[in-house]
């Protein structure tokens, strides 16, 4: 039927997944516990972000006097970092806008995390001009709002306004885009979840949603038409942000390659942060499976290209500087004079970090390994903030005018600042990872046929995986009465007293007569109606629950058929050789 | 109409599809089908009508558009008319070429909004709504189809064996 795929495209989902198999990994990381790590990253970031938001504080209570900025230059870390977060912020949408719009079925493992990180990006970006204003109460001044001062309106014809706009779009669309892609993995968490308050939570976050035919139907539409209007729209923010530049008239902004060469710096460094996140995720979360080898080397593709785009806007940016033989020329960010003036080290370090270190993804080997991607996205995210350190900081430093030269140097808020951002940032993602639906698991289910590894190999031998299952299909009558409704732990069917045979082989017996049943219920996972099925089974002490291997749960739960994968997520086996002493 | 629903789980994308097919070329109608993931060519067989919503999403957007250009003139032109680094400032038309960024987002604002809410409020999905899959697993890697007894309840449950359903529960409905 519809899923076959070229033998020739490598498979995007690997480790013989199954539907539920799919189900089970995403929903892992919510349902279990959060391990030491994450507690040491999380109280880190914590940390930072509190240190932050005190220097955020300190600066509104006191005036951006505190900042280190001067008469000449009159913006640096602040807009610096606004850019470059909202330059992180363009890849999520990219992924899943753009890729959508040319069917790149590899998007479906990564879109959900990069749009995450897109959200966050921009709520980072958005709080450096706010913060900027001075006086943040009189923030609501950038809205078009009638009032009392005459009526003073805003400004439709600077870009900062038009910033304001397209942020403010930005930020809202991606959000009801994530939201409206998380509804049915929020309603997979719901189903699955067996704690009340839990239960509570991802009812109400997944407002709802039962996944009839109408609803899928609609759901595509929405995704293909939201992913129509983003893909203009991410092209368009950043875009506008370079407005904020290149409509004006010091030497080095005025510039008519701003657009299209801060788009393509914006995608090169969100998918340098996608890469730097991703790859220590999906070894945390054992997403192996799901973020290959094949999606990181697309992605250094992507990096290649638009960091190829960006490399051409630099030697266009240098060349033009210098055929115009004017002196002013030679002080821009890319020129002669900035590679050896006071600033030469934050002209070389954009230079290495930029265009120089991701060449090395031109050799298969490296774009293909993953420590070599990490290195090298580490490296682009460094030299993206040099870009816009140099193009704010270097053409700032120096004008028309000699007498006003300046140099900059950051006070110790604008670094509790940037570090607070970073902070912020790193909470935000380090919580979404543990309550969110980190792969986009429907989608993903819906690309297993076609892609995944085993269904791949079946194909190529002619065999249907379906068909194919060992155990036949047992067709089960049940009368049911909506009012009384019968659990389902019960044991039904014949066929079960073979594998319960099988499953006491291996746990061993229990004899009522010289031995005493344990209080199952100690084990965490077993709750009274667990115990009373394992007693049915013939399973009574904890010596023989700690026997218990993958192999014993899988038969457990084709037994029972209630909660699935559930003792061996809450490793019973562990917990019993504890209890057994 | 009958209070009795048959409700055939299925576990299998594709036998799904060709069981779907059978009910329908059997004459007996589906109620509703409910899939963990979206099953590619399922409207069609189930015989849906195409959804409207990308149409909404048009109007919506040439509504998101005309009211960028009204209130631009309003406050720009006709209200409070600046002199700004010399723009032209008493023509709509001539000022407008620096509106085009805030008619384009305002655009996109509209058309993606009120789609999205035209959506929820179609399908009646929004906050504090309750679920309403019959069955929990449906949301994991089973299928489920609905379909009204209309007293022909055996013939309906041997036909749905053969489709190769894996469970078959006929509910009462109160």
């Amino acid at each position: 039927m519809g899923h076959y795929e070229a033998p020739i495209r490598e498979p995007i989902i690997v480790g013989n997944k199954t539907y539920h198999d799919v189900t089970v990994d995403v929903a892992a990381p919510i349902e279990g516990k959060a391990n030491r790590s994450w507690w040491i990253a999380f109280s880190v970031a914590l940390v930072a972000m509190l240190w932050g938001f005190g220097a955020i504080a300190y600066t509104i209570g006191t005036g951006i006097g505190v900042w280190g900025l001067n008469n000449k230059i009159n913006w640096a870390w602040d807009i610096t970092n606004f850019v470059w977060w909202v330059g992180i912020g363009h890849a999520g949408t990219l992924i899943s806008a753009v890729l959508l719009l040319f069917r790149q079925k590899w998007r479906m493992g990564i879109n959900r995390s990069a749009e995450a990180m897109t959200i966050f990006a921009v709520f980072q970006a958005g709080l450096f001009p706010m913060i900027h204003m001075g006086r943040i109460w009189n923030a609501f001044y950038t809205l078009p709002i009638p009032n009392q001062l005459g009526s003073l309106w805003v400004n439709f014809n600077s870009p900062l306004l038009w910033d304001v706009f397209a942020i403010s779009t930005y930020l809202s669309v991606s959000l009801v885009f994530w939201w409206t892609g998380l509804l049915p993995d929020f309603a997979m968490i719901r189903d699955r979840a067996t704690k009340p308050f839990q239960k509570k939570i991802y009812s109400l976050l997944s407002f709802g949603w039962s996944g009839r035919a109408k609803d899928w139907q609609r759901f595509e539409e929405v995704s293909l038409v939201l992913a129509g209007l983003a893909t203009p729209l991410v092209l368009s923010v950043h875009t506008i942000v370079s407005f904020d530049f290149a409509t004006s008239v010091i030497p080095g902004w005025h510039s008519t390659v701003y657009p299209p060469y801060f788009v393509a710096g914006a995608v090169f460094s969100g998918f340098a942060m996608v890469q730097t996140l991703l790859l220590i995720m999906r070894k945390v979360s054992n997403l192996e499976g799901y973020i290959t080898r094949v999606h990181i080397e697309n992605m250094n593709k992507v990096i290649l290209v638009t960091g190829g785009i960006v490399a051409v806007a630099y030697g266009s940016e240098f060349f033009v500087g210098w055929y115009t033989g004017s002196s002013y020329e030679d002080f821009t960010y890319l020129s002669w004079g900035a590679a050896t003036g006071p600033y030469w080290w934050a002209f070389w370090a954009l230079i290495i970090c930029n265009s120089v270190i991701p060449q090395l993804l031109w050799f298969k080997k490296i774009r293909r390994n993953y420590i070599w991607t990490f290195i090298i996205a580490i490296f682009i995210n460094i030299g993206m903030w040099f870009e816009r350190f140099d193009i704010i900081v270097i053409n700032l430093s120096r004008g028309h005018l000699p007498s006003t030269w300046a140099q900059f140097s950051p006070t110790f808020i604008d670094v509790s600042i940037f570090l607070g951002t970073i902070g912020f940032f790193f909470v935000l993602f380090l919580l979404y990872a543990r309550t969110f639906p980190v792969i986009a698991q429907a989608e993903v289910k819906s690309i297993l046929k076609s892609s995944g590894d085993n269904y791949k190999r079946a194909r190529e031998a002619g065999v249907n995986l379906h068909q194919a299952k060992s155990n036949p299909v047992v067709v089960k009558k049940e009368i049911v009465k909506e009012e009384a409704k019968v659990e389902k732990t019960e044991i039904t069917t014949d066929d079960n007293t073979s594998k319960t045979n099988n499953l006491l082989d291996k746990l061993g017996s229990f004899d009522k007569n010289t031995q005493k049943a344990d209080n199952l219920k100690k084990v965490k996972g077993i709750g009274p109606k667990m115990e009373e099925t394992l007693n049915k089974i013939g399973i009574f002490t904890f010596a023989q629950v700690s026997k218990m291997t993958k192999n014993e749960y899988d038969l457990l739960d084709s037994i029972t058929g209630s909660f699935p994968g559930r003792a061996e997520r809450d490793d019973w086996a562990g917990q019993a050789n504890k209890l057994k002493s | 109409m009958s209070s009795k629903v048959i409700h055939a789980l299925y576990d299998d994308d594709e036998v799904l599809l060709t069981a779907v097919k059978e009910v329908r070329a059997a004459d007996h109608h589906i109620e509703e089908i409910f899939t963990p993931f979206p099953v590619h060519g399922l409207d069609h067989a189930m015989g849906l009508a195409p959804t409207k919503i990308a149409i909404t999403a048009f109007m919506y957007g040439v509504t998101g558009l005309s009211f960028s250009i009204w209130f631009l003139y309003l406050i720009m032109i006709k209200d409070w008319p600046q002199n700004i680094g010399g723009k032209p400032s008493f023509s709509f038309a001539e000022n407008m070429p620096a509106f085009v960024p805030i008619m384009f987002e305002m655009t996109v604002f509209f058309a993606a909004h009120l789609m999205v809410i035209t959506f929820y409020m179609r399908s009646k999905i929004w906050p504090f709504q309750t679920a309403s899959n019959p069955d929990p697993r449906t949301t994991d890697d089973k299928f489920l189809m609905e379909i009204a007894v209309d007293g022909n309840e055996s013939e309906l449950t041997s036909l749905l064996e053969k489709t190769g359903a894996i469970e078959i529960t006929v509910k009462e409905n109160h």
